[in-house]
């Protein structure tokens, strides 16, 4: 029977993996996502989840085991923070070229040094290029949804490639949401068994991702880039599905807000894009023709949709909570390539705000379009890339 | 044996290959030292067999070890696990 819960995005993550049945779990705690192993472990330790969880000694150690469970054909879960991830990296890799479709729940940490455990998102996008898809997170339930979604898209033979489900640490690790948990029956039926393109077995032993000649490697990467572009295709599809069947939906790959004859658009991702409708009202109450669009899912990067929203507006003003020190955000630097050899391409502004954790509310991100209203007024962006709030 | 395929719609997801003999060629011409086994000591335990790294080592029906010369690299790990000593490391030309 569905039910209304009320639980934290970390307790929830570990029902999520419970409910997708997952069948081998290995992690590594850290905070902020050792809630989440802790729950998953509590599940299996008192019978109520039929999985195996393995404890390791590192995250490198829990990647390579979910590597090796998921070759022998079972579905695999693990979760992970910050530096956790960093020391996962090499084994990131190995998942995705040897077509994996691993899920993992990323509780995001601002990277040291300086030490921090509070959120930003440069422990996840630091893992742009490792062929892992991606998805940011606003609330508890999407935490939830995506989970389950991931599977769904991941385990499809268009993409069998490994996801990163991401949600910030703290502002929804540890923060109690309600959430409406669908009926088990339900989602069995949504997320049948998990069946492998290839499995490692004894009576028909293989090797795979094994050393791959020059004339080889290129076909091979091609493959992936075509598997991101599938994804692109089917995200939007599987998530009005899972709408049709369990009421939520998230406009797919971007969850847009009043867009449709704003004509400045604030793009973010995570939790700031719930501010941003906020903000949104707000502006809109004094009759400013203000947008939010809000990145949920970065690999692949919705360039089609970004496109798209650029056709209408003057100007996108982009919230990084992440830089790429030496350039910008890298929201702003994929919007603008995204836009660039459009006709009319509106005028990009970046901003980087609420890095190690502070605090980005529905007034900063009034502040940050008010600025970015005055530039488009005047049709200049006047300052590349402004840190927000930032002492002098 | 699998075919190679032709185009990238022939290709599985990941290479991935079967056991066969010998992929790399007669590997056992690399061989500096050659193992050499004293059936006489030897106690059938099957350990050299156990830790061959490259399966170069069978098993007679009485369990002795058998070496493959076309595939072993003569590396040593054999004679250096024999708790019996049964196997020695000699020259190649001797």
């Amino acid at each position: 029977m569905e039910q209304t819960i009320i639980d934290t995005a970390n307790h929830i993550a570990g029902l999520a993996a419970k409910m997708a049945r997952v069948k081998v779990v290995a992690a590594y705690p850290i905070t902020p996502q050792t809630t989440v192993v802790e729950k998953i472990a509590e599940f299996v330790e008192n019978g109520d989840m039929d999985a195996e969880y393995i404890r390791v000694e590192s995250e490198h150690s829990a990647m390579v085991a979910c590597i090796g469970a998921a070759a022998a054909g079972v579905r695999t879960f693990t979760a992970t923070s910050s530096h956790g991830l960093a020391l996962m990296h090499e084994a990131l890799h190995w998942a995705s070229g040897s077509r994996l479709p691993i899920v993992m729940a990323v509780v995001n940490r601002a990277m040291g040094a300086p030490w921090s455990i509070w959120p930003d998102f440069s422990d996840s996008l630091s893992q742009r290029d490792t062929g892992w898809l991606q998805f940011y997170c606003a609330d508890n339930q999407e935490v939830f949804d995506t989970i389950i979604q991931a599977y769904k898209l991941c385990e499809d033979q268009r993409i069998f490639l490994p996801a990163m489900v991401c949600l910030e640490g703290f502002i929804l690790s540890h923060t109690y949401m309600p959430v409406k948990i669908p009926d088990q029956e339900k989602i069995d039926a949504f997320l049948p068994q998990y069946k492998s393109s290839w499995t490692l077995d004894i009576e028909h032993p293989y090797s795979h991702s094994n050393l791959v000649s020059p004339e080889w490697y290129m076909e091979f990467r091609y493959m992936i880039q075509e598997a991101m572009k599938n994804a692109e295709r089917l995200i939007p599809q599987i998530d009005r599905e899972y709408g049709r069947l369990f009421g939520s939906t998230y406009g797919g790959l971007v969850d847009k807000y009043r867009c449709e004859d704003a004509e400045l658009i604030l793009l973010t991702m995570g939790t700031m894009g719930s501010e941003a409708k906020l903000a949104v009202e707000s502006l809109r109450n004094k009759g400013l023709k203000v947008g939010s669009a809000r990145v949920r899912v970065y690999r692949p990067f919705p360039v089609t949709e970004i496109t798209k929203l650029a056709k209408n507006a003057q100007m996108i003003a982009t919230i990084d909570r992440h830089v790429s020190f030496g350039m910008e955000g890298f929201l702003e630097t994929e919007v603008k390539a995204s836009v660039f050899n459009e006709e009319d391409s509106p005028l990009v502004a970046g901003f980087i705000a609420g890095l190690g954790g502070r605090d980005v509310t529905s007034e900063t991100i009034e502040k940050i379009a008010r600025k970015s209203l005055k530039w488009m007024q005047k049709g200049k962006v006047e300052k590349t890339t402004e840190w927000v709030d930032l002492r002098e | 044996m699998v075919k190679s395929p032709k185009t990238r719609k022939e290709m599985p997801p990941t290479p991935l290959s079967v056991p066969t003999v010998g992929s790399m060629g007669k590997t056992g011409t690399w061989r500096t030292f050659r193992p050499k086994v004293d059936y006489s000591k030897c106690t059938r335990c099957t350990i050299c067999w156990i830790f061959c790294p490259d399966s170069a080592i069978t098993r007679r029906a009485d369990d002795a070890p058998e070496i493959d010369y076309d595939y072993c690299k003569g590396c040593g790990i054999c004679a250096n696990e024999c708790p019996v000593k049964a196997i020695a490391m000699c020259r190649e030309e001797e």
